[in-house]
């Protein structure tokens, strides 16, 4: 009876084989799947088993984890509510967005850059503890932006850059939301209170300034002029440029008029004088002049179609598609048809202007603190893209600043600071309120901060012009930074 | 070349390796209380304060068993008692755990009393049952008790139903699981009766094609086996049982016969059954737990109330958790497993020992089995080789079929993980189980009275 008992031998070491062959399929490969499903209830409790690190900037806390005990022992808090919604975005059962979501494992501490303190506290037995982030955001110049826009009752974006280093000083989405609600560690709640934010028309999630791309409208003719001044040396602010009151879109049976048909100048007037008025024809005729090469290379250089995270993810700016007709090219040169741009990409180009032509790499995280107070990582500032010499940076800064002082900006001007900048009113679809726009920066002699301020269409007046609407908030930005 | 001058000993002695049985005895004790200290630190930070009362408690109980073992059955095989000894200690150490986690059904005190019970039924059956070999004479009671054992849950008033299985009887406040016990007097049945009818099973029938075919006639018992297994399926929803008892009846059917054409016909009979089941409206389940099987991760699956996939997700989430090392004991969420102290006690340690442990655990139950098959082949009669063999297919089948099923290898049944789950009647049917191998293999390991030596050339060969 041997035989068969040594085949039944067999058989059971087979079983065996396979049941350790399957745990290792499961513990091994599979596990980070099994891991991570969502219906897997131990991330959601791990999640709330961390002290997480504070978001910080400067004095002023954004978000912090609170102790509150029970079978769940951290609990996130924001103090500022909405006001820094777009910059923490919140950490709820499920996900984290924002510099939450993005610095996630150095604020949960599991990031291999603290595995030094982490080993230290498992010997110490201290509970772990994240890392602490502080961002670029300058409190008082948030405040500012927010409340100006809200104020004005309208949706729409505000980014301030500090354009020698690229460090986000503000970013504004207003409507906004409180990310507490989407942080306490119950999964029902929050998924009731994140579905209605979800659902609501006005996309109170939607972080505008990052992740919306719109139609620039006239702040657009800033990167025409750039191309135009770069494309010849001997160009400058006082070069006379073709402006007629209505001009031929070829191909088409359509004209391009100035906003409201109205003259620009003689016909032929300089530069400086165009971009001040705002006149549609001479930036039209330039852009189908240069032709869409130089003016796609120009938006590249202004940092254009670039991946962005800052950490979050930023979308894509683009100026349009490489098969577009001398008409749309015209169209396009003045900010309309395909182009669109994220209000950060606007600030971005006002930056770029601002620091003698050099575009910084914007980015929202300062730096990295690390439990035991110690620094862990700051960020460097980096160039992004040589935008324009700095010889077209300081025409187009003169150009800019003349917009502010006798131009289409007045509303931006300040006592005692020079401001530059360009009013933009886009429209978007024909019977559809315009976007109204202002890009900026400021002082203009030694520029501390370039903002850019969206407020979308039909939340204001069919009137709205980014000379009313945008630019006062712009200039509350500035006032905020620069005093 | 110089011929050794002193002649190898003809038969060769076994040593009795008393020695290593206490020193792997005292490891093992070792283990199950590091492990204990463990799951208290991590849970609370401390040591458990009934450390020392449990130290020396668990280490009295094995003295006991080792002194019973020592006596009774001193050429016993040395690993059983420290192998079963580290499997039970960390199901009692999971279950502690578990319990202490405040998972309502898990009772670390019940379970380490019916280990301590455990303990001394092994040791009174060593006492008690000199020579296994009684059990053939007992060979159509052991039949008759364990069909009696399996149709007990089944009479009203004592019989319960629990969890969807009819497998329970009620006497006084406990539940006893019958079919745990009947797994053992089957097994004795079926050693006894094959090795009456072995020859007749294995040499009458006709060739066809390639494979023996047996008599119609002798198709009987088997037919009748398949019908009792079928009604266990039926009658007790219990696929497990079902599934246990009749592959195990075909492992001892082929050692005993040597004819693969059984253990075809066995697996033809066992399919068609199982077919025929899940077409009977009311056994659905059957057909769920194969969907369930194939494609768990459905969400359809997982929420679905009844024969839904969600028990066995949350295990396996358990086991992915845990990943290679585990989250450590007392430091992992297994009272988020549903039945996480007895079915799926093993996702509970997928968890917190990962898969070192559990890989570990699956060793353990390996050399066990290893050990049962030993013995069978060192047994010298056929009677103890069938019931040896039998008794340690019967462990290895169990462990593959709930272990396979919670780490979604097979189609989920459930079954008691042995020594670990909680629950008293499988503990003590198990640890039953352990003396009856103990015993054969001291039988077998006994060294034959010794030939006489330089008695001329005439010697006597025992097959």
């Amino acid at each position: 009876m041997n035989k068969p008992i040594r085949r039944v031998a067999i058989a059971c070491l087979l079983m065996f084989g396979l049941l350790l062959v399957n745990a290792n399929y499961l513990q091994a490969i599979k596990a980070e799947d099994l891991r991570k499903d969502s219906r897997n209830s131990r991330n959601f409790f791990a999640r709330y088993k961390v002290d997480r690190g504070s978001i910080t900037a400067g004095n002023v806390t954004l978000a912090e984890s609170k102790e509150v005990g029970g079978e769940f022992k951290y609990q996130r808090n924001y103090p500022h509510g909405p006001l820094y919604a777009h910059v923490t975005g919140f950490f709820g059962p499920e996900n984290a967005i924002g510099v939450e979501g993005a610095e996630n494992s150095m604020l949960d501490g599991s990031d291999s850059r603290l595995a030094v303190s982490r080993f230290v506290d498992m010997v110490t037995g201290k509970p772990p503890k994240g890392a602490t982030i502080e961002v670029t955001i300058n409190p008082k110049a948030q405040k500012a932006a927010y409340n100006a826009l809200k104020a004005s009752g309208k949706k729409g974006a505000v980014v301030a850059l500090d354009p020698k280093t690229g460090a986000i000083l503000t970013l504004v989405s207003v409507p906004t939301y409180d990310p507490n609600q989407l942080a306490p560690a119950n999964k029902a709640k929050v998924n009731e209170a994140y579905n209605k934010l979800d659902k609501d028309k006005d996309k109170p999630l939607l972080n505008r300034a990052l992740n919306q791309a719109y139609p620039p409208g006239s702040t657009y003719k800033v990167v025409t002029a750039a191309a135009f001044l770069s494309d010849d040396e001997g160009r400058n602010a006082q070069t006379q440029v073709d402006a007629p009151t209505s001009l031929d879109l070829p191909q088409t049976s359509h004209n391009l008029p100035n906003s409201g048909g109205a003259a620009c100048g003689s016909g032929q007037v300089t530069l400086m004088y165009a971009l001040q008025r705002s006149c549609n024809t001479p930036f039209a005729k330039m852009g189908m002049e240069l032709g869409y090469n130089k003016m796609n290379e120009q938006a590249k250089k202004f940092g254009v179609g670039e991946p962005l995270s800052v950490p979050a993810v930023v979308d894509r700016s683009d100026f349009g598609p490489a098969d577009m007709t001398q008409a749309s090219l015209a169209m396009s040169s003045i900010g309309q048809f395909s182009v669109s741009m994220t209000p950060l990409q606007m600030a971005m180009v006002a930056a770029g202007i601002a620091n003698e032509g050099k575009v910084m790499k914007p980015y929202l995280v300062k730096k990295v603190v690390g439990p035991d107070n110690s620094e862990i990582e700051a960020t460097e500032p980096s160039e992004l893209s040589e935008a324009v010499t700095p010889e077209v940076a300081h025409e187009l800064r003169d150009m800019m600043k003349a917009v502010v002082s006798q131009g289409t900006g007045s509303a931006a001007q300040i006592q005692g600071v020079e401001v530059a900048g360009k009013t933009g009113t886009a429209q978007t679809e024909p019977g559809r309120a315009p976007h109204a726009w202002f890009i900026s920066f400021a002082p203009a002699s030694d520029p501390k901060v370039a903002v850019a301020v969206i407020v979308e269409s039909g939340s204001a007046g069919t009137e709205a012009s980014g000379g009313q609407t945008a630019a006062p908030i712009a200039r509350e930005v500035i006032k905020a930074v620069v005093d | 070349m110089t011929a050794p001058a002193v002649e190898a000993n003809p038969v060769p002695m076994t040593a009795k390796r008393r020695g290593t049985q206490l020193f792997m005895l005292t490891f093992a004790v070792a283990i199950v209380m590091a492990a204990y200290a463990i799951a208290g630190l991590g849970q609370d930070g401390q040591v458990p304060g009934d450390m020392l009362t449990y130290g020396l408690g668990l280490g009295a109980l094995m003295a006991v068993a080792y002194i019973a073992l020592a006596k009774f059955a001193p050429w016993a095989d040395p690993l059983l008692l420290p192998l079963v000894t580290v499997i039970n200690g960390l199901g009692l150490v999971l279950i502690w755990r578990i319990d202490h986690a405040g998972r309502n059904g898990a009772s670390a005190p019940t379970q380490l009393m019916w280990t301590a019970l455990g303990i001394v039924v092994f040791a009174v059956t060593l006492v008690v049952l000199r020579d296994h070999r009684v059990l053939q004479r007992l060979t159509y009671t052991a039949g008759a008790l364990g069909l009696l054992l399996l149709i007990l849950p089944l009479l009203p008033f004592i019989g319960k139903e629990i969890n969807g299985a009819r497998i329970w009887i009620g006497i006084g406040g406990f539940s006893i699981q019958p079919g745990e016990f009947a797994k053992l007097a089957l097994v004795v049945f079926f050693a006894g009766y094959l090795v009456a009818k072995r020859d007749v099973l294995a040499l009458a029938g006709r060739r066809l094609l390639f494979i023996d075919l047996p008599r119609a006639r002798d198709l009987g018992p088997v037919l009748i086996t398949w019908i009792v297994s079928l009604g266990v399926l039926v009658l007790q929803k219990d696929l497990g049982s079902s599934l246990l008892l009749f592959g195990t009846f075909i492992a001892m059917l082929y050692i005993a016969t040597q004819r693969t054409s059984w253990v075809l016909i066995g697996l033809l009979l066992f399919i068609g059954g199982a077919y025929l089941a899940s077409k009977i409206p009311a056994f659905g389940h059957v057909d769920a737990r194969l969907q369930v099987w194939l494609n768990p991760e459905d969400p359809e699956l997982y929420d679905r109330e009844l024969g839904g996939s969600q028990q066995l997700m949350q295990g396996l989430f358990a086991f992915g958790t845990g990943g290679i090392l585990g989250t450590g004991l007392g430091v992992g969420n297994p009272t988020l497993i549903p039945l996480s102290f007895s079915d799926f006690i093993l996702a509970a340690a997928g968890e917190e020992l990962g898969l070192t442990g559990i890989m570990a655990i699956i060793m353990i139950y390996a050399l066990i089995v290893e050990r049962g098959l030993r013995i069978s082949i060192a047994a010298r009669d056929p009677f103890t080789k069938l019931l040896a063999g039998g008794l340690a297919f019967i462990l290895a089948w169990q462990v593959f079929i709930i272990v396979g099923g919670v780490t979604n290898l097979i189609p989920l049944t459930g079954l008691v993980t042995p020594f670990m789950s909680q629950g008293g009647s499988a503990l003590l049917s198990n640890w039953i189980l352990i003396a009856l191998l103990v015993r054969m293999s001291d039988t077998a390991r006994r060294p034959p009275p010794q030939a006489i030596q330089d008695e001329g050339m005439t010697q006597v060969f025992q097959r």
